[in-house]
């Protein structure tokens, strides 16, 4: 048996080797964004070197004019924004009533068509891919965001799902009391459900904000005009372009300028992006 | 009475126009398309001509295609980067509930890859996996070990992607990992030490098993995820790969798709990757019994 002593030297010892290990490892994990970083800044020639040179001699700034030459980026960030405001300002409104109904609203036939809504979760979207397409070249909407926006702003199951189980959690007698005030359905989704269920969107809202921003396969298919295109699939040929001329740090450059609204967004709610695992609904 | 009828009446038409978006999201944009999909899987469509009525025609000759077959096989091999990616995000969780200092840094760290565009990071990757002059061939030189020609070396394209999904996957399952820990009751590890337990028993006997629920979840989501992998694989290897080597599934689908116009056979392609979802699904649901800890 070892004395209570030994046993916390030995723990701190453990300690001390597992910050270490985790230091290590963080940071081999962030080395990638910070070569990224690194060869923003060089010119093609300084990155055709035969050791790897992180901190770049001169340090040259010029990709960073350049790019919004070489593309138009500016629009390519106007495109993805819209996608993004447009969708999520109607489709968390959209899925919100839903779940508020199928929470706490009572109708014929809700349970079957809530359970319905949950099986479309299981449909790919690779599934979809041919189908939407046919029927948005029908439509005369290829070559516009209305592909990308009209589909989604309807609402998001997963997060429907979701918010209900949430609203679940709140008692009953919170919305008779505001019946019996006079206060309309759609009055206590906005004024007393909407700010009860503020975290759990605020969480969903984060996730579904990185898919729409790093959307890459609906603009590939309905996108062809560079200046309708969304931001990765404009930094996506950028890199098929340049990267045959091995002008790697102009392409880095503009990867990494696209990256920044989301790691913006990261640094000011970095605990909602955390708190979204939990709002998961998942246990452990 | 008639008052409370009312009331009811109005509850009902208010709640159907609550959910009526997401019904017409659902009958306007999943299963109207699925089923318009069914059919055009059963013609010989390209976008231009008149379909003509086919049968399984397309499902018979996609059984006897090589590439179908090449995909299928690359897809099922992208699937290494689940078991690598949750046995490495495990052990981080653990080493990070050990109530040390530095948490939210180490988190925030990890965590970064995770928020980062997916085609940017590609794109990163792919000039790190460059032959001459990408950082990974410098970091092997510095080993000793010769220059890989990572994205045009049919051997070494699917571990490229592989390495780029679990860098990119690993803050997710870690926090998720971590979120599971902290509600394993403290007391547990305390008995195990009275018993005298070193730290590989716990880890062994209480902690893998309490954390089985998660895997399966971390399983079952990374399966269906892993199955439709694209965007690495177009931005890399916009040809498929050499010999066509790290083509999946949905770039085959795409290729045949939207490259060679060919409609009728991708949507054929596509119900069989739907179907092979719901398979791989159910059974990991019926596999779970076996393992996951109740």
């Amino acid at each position: 048996m070892m004395s209570l002593r030994s046993k916390k030297t030995a723990k701190r010892v453990a300690d001390t080797v597992v910050v270490i290990l985790l230091s290590v490892f963080s940071i081999t994990m962030v080395l990638p964004l910070v070569w990224m970083i690194s060869t923003s800044l060089k010119t093609p020639i300084q990155t055709r070197t035969s050791t790897p040179q992180w901190i770049p001699d001169p340090v040259v700034w010029t990709k960073y004019v350049e790019i919004w030459e070489k593309a138009p980026l500016l629009l390519g960030f106007l495109n993805s924004a819209i996608y993004a405001v447009v969708v999520l300002a109607f489709g968390t409104f959209f899925t919100a009533a839903g779940a508020f109904a199928f929470s706490k609203m009572r109708f014929p036939g809700r349970d079957i068509i809530f359970l319905t809504l949950l099986g479309t979760m299981m449909i790919p979207f690779p599934a979809l891919m041919i189908p939407h397409y046919v029927l948005f070249v029908k439509l005369g909407w290829i070559d516009t965001l209305l592909p990308l926006i009209i589909p989604q702003m309807l609402g998001h199951v997963f997060m429907m799902f979701f918010l209900r189980q949430y609203m679940n959690g709140i008692p009953d007698e919170m919305i008779e009391a505001a019946k019996i005030d006079g206060a309309g359905y759609f009055g206590i989704l906005v004024r007393i459900m909407f700010p009860l269920i503020k975290p759990a969107v605020a969480a969903q809202v984060i996730l579904w904000l990185m898919s729409i921003w790093n959307d890459y396969v609906g603009p590939l298919i309905y996108l062809h005009t560079p200046r309708k295109q969304t931001l990765p699939l404009m930094i996506a040929n950028f890199n098929a372009y340049y990267e045959i001329q091995n002008d790697f740090p102009l392409i880095m450059a503009a990867s990494l300028v696209s990256m920044i609204p989301l790691f913006v967004i990261f640094f000011v709610f970095q605990r909602h992006f955390i708190n979204s695992v939990h709002y998961a609904g998942i246990k452990g | 009475m008639r008052l409370v009828n009312a009331l009811s009446r109005k509850e009902k038409w208010i709640g159907y126009l609550f959910i009526l978006p997401l019904c017409l999201q659902f009958i306007v944009f999943m299963i109207g398309p699925l089923i318009y999909s069914l059919y055009i899987s059963m013609t010989d469509w390209n976008i231009f001509g008149n379909a003509r009525f086919v049968g399984l025609e397309n499902y018979l000759n996609m059984l006897q295609n090589e590439r179908f077959w090449a995909a299928m096989k690359n897809t099922a091999f992208y699937l290494w980067g689940i078991p690598i990616g949750l046995s490495i995000s495990m052990v981080l969780a653990v080493w990070m509930n050990r109530g040390i200092p530095g948490i939210s840094i180490f988190r925030f760290m990890i965590y970064l890859p995770v928020v980062s565009s997916i085609v940017a990071v590609t794109i990163l990757w792919q000039w790190m996996y460059n032959y001459e002059f990408g950082l990974i061939n410098h970091l092997l030189h510095s080993f000793g070990i010769k220059s890989i020609n990572w994205l045009r070396d049919s051997t070494w394209v699917k571990p490229a992607i592989i390495i780029l999904g679990v860098w990119r996957g690993l803050g997710v399952s870690t926090i998720f990992y971590l979120a599971a820990l902290q509600n394993i009751p403290e007391s547990l590890y305390e008995a195990a030490s009275l018993e005298g337990a070193n730290f590989l028993h716990k880890f062994r006997y209480i902690t893998m098993p309490l954390l089985t629920p998660m895997t399966f979840f971390l399983v079952v989501t990374g399966v269906i995820n892993t199955m439709q992998i694209f965007v690495e694989i177009q931005i890399m290897t916009p040809d498929g790969g050499p010999g066509y080597s790290s083509a999946s599934i949905v770039f085959y689908i795409w290729q045949e798709g939207f490259r060679y116009n060919a409609l009728g056979y991708a949507s054929a392609a596509s119900w069989i990757l739907g179907i092979t979802i719901f398979i791989l699904t159910v059974i990991n649901f019926k596999m779970s019994k076996r393992w996951v800890h109740q």
